[in-house]
Formats: C-alpha cells, structure tokens, sequence
C-alpha cells in the first residue's frame, strides 16, 4: 500500500497542533487547558504513525507508544495537582490562582 | 472509496477538535474531545497501525477522559463559592493572541509542508508493503530493541502510581 495520504495526515496533526495550543492559550479553565495538551500530543502522535507507514521495523510507532504512555502519566499527574489547587483555592479558573505559596 | 472514509474521519477528528475550541461548557468539550479520541483511532486504522489504534482507544477513552471527566465533575461543586459564577462555564481570554500564536504556527507547519515533498522521501526510505497485523511485530520489537523504554516506562508508571496517591492524601 503506497502512501499517498501522507500529505493529509501531516495537515490534519498541523490543525490538531494547532487547535489544542489555541485552547491551551486562550482557555480558563485547568481542566480544557489540559484536554489541548492532549490534543498537542495526539497531533504528534498522528505525525509519528503516518511516517512510519510500511516500515518493518515500526520505529515511528514504538516511539508514540512511548509517548502515549508518558501523556497518561502526566495528565494522572496534574489531575492530582489539580483536585489539591481546587482544595485550597476553591477554584480552577487560572487567573485567580496566582501563587504558588502561602504568603 | 477509502479516501472518502479518509475524508470523513480527518473532518470528524478537525471538526470535534474546533468544538473543544469554541465551546464554553467544560463537559461538552469533554464529549466532543471523545469524538477527536475515537476519529484520531480511525486514522491510525488507516495508517496501518492496528494495535496504536486499539491502545488509543483504551487508554484514551478509556482512561485520560474518564479521568477528565471526574476531574469537571470533582471540581464543580457550587454553594462553597463566594461568586455564584459556575466553572462549568470557561470563559476565554487573550483571544486575538491565541488566534495569533496558533495561526503562526499553522502557517509555518503549513509552509514547511507544502515546501518538501515528504511523500517521495518517505518512498525512498521504506519498500512498499502490505499491510500486515502489528501487534506481534511490536512485541518483538518491546522485548529486543525497546527494553530500555519499555522498563524505564515500567519505572515511570510506578513513580506516577505512588505520586498520585501521594498527593491526593488529605492534608499531606
């Protein structure tokens, strides 16, 4: 199977990339802004797979294997870190969460 | 036929993305990042690569959205705030520099794309093949080359494991 839809896949990942970052710079909300990570790296992800379309080795899709791997770890991270922000700011829009110690 | 289910997977996945953008309520985002989850699956079908597509499935629709989920569900409970504002509803700020940054950035990718002719080079790297199921190809691959990762991602699941419950523990 030749690969024709290359150049497809490689603009849909450049709207996913750029989608979530819009997300990520405009949204309030922790949670939204953690859902464009998710898009960011999906869209990565797609990059990865469609460049290793026929190749016998699968390099491109061990790596975003990895990759997935590392996005659950990081979001189960900052879901923790979140639901502890929210305890004591009583709050998750980011622009009233503003520091990081108590003064 | 299959570029016009290419077609309509690539504008489900595009579209339900822009939902995720335009939308201001928290859990209809949620509902509609399951649709760019499910289409993005479809693509790596496509793409011959059977097993991510299934790993997709599971791990993010099954696990990072839930989670999402329980994370809007945890975080929205309205009578202990002094505004009566519900943070279901995300406002959104900075609108004309995030359409600036992203559209940058999609204009570089988009340049860049448009400038080198990936398909021949990618042509010229891999014989054409059939495609073939994957998963045992990535269990071998898992077990002999990919060792190091797979272990150290063993690690980091574990570190992930412990830190969670860590953090989650009542005034820690």
């Amino acid at each position: 199977m030749d690969n024709s839809f290359l150049p497809y896949y490689l603009l849909t990942s450049a709207l996913l990339f750029s989608i979530g970052l819009g997300v990520v710079v405009t949204k309030r909300n922790v949670i939204v802004v953690l859902m464009g990570i998710e898009l960011m790296l999906n869209a990565v992800n797609l990059n990865l797979v469609a460049f290793s379309k026929n190749d016998p080795n699968l390099q491109g899709q061990m790596f975003s294997l990895f990759v997935i791997v590392v996005a659950v770890c990081e979001s189960v991270i900052a879901l923790a870190i979140i639901l502890k922000a929210y305890e004591y700011f009583k709050t998750v829009n980011l622009d009233e969460i503003n520091e990081v110690k108590e003064m | 036929m299959i570029q016009y289910i290419f077609i309509a997977f690539v504008l489900l996945t595009v579209v339900s993305a822009g939902v995720v953008l335009w939308s201001k309520n928290v859990l209809y985002a949620a509902f509609s990042l399951l649709m760019t989850f499910l289409g993005m699956a479809a693509l790596y079908v496509l793409a011959g690569a059977d097993f991510l597509a299934v790993t997709q499935i599971l791990v993010y629709v099954g696990g990072i959205l839930v989670l999402l989920i329980f994370g809007v569900m945890l975080t929205n409970q309205q009578g202990n705030k002094q505004n009566v504002q519900n943070d279901i509803f995300t406002e959104s700020t900075n609108r004309i520099l995030g359409f600036l940054v992203a559209g940058g950035i999609f204009g570089l990718l988009f340049y860049t794309f448009a400038r080198a002719n990936f398909v021949e080079i990618q042509n010229g790297l891999f014989e054409t093949a059939e495609p073939t199921a994957t998963t045992q190809a990535i269990g071998v691959q898992l077990m002999t080359n990919f060792v190091l990762p797979f272990e150290a991602s063993g690690i980091l699941l574990m570190a992930t494991l412990i830190g969670a419950a860590y953090l989650s523990k009542k005034n820690s």
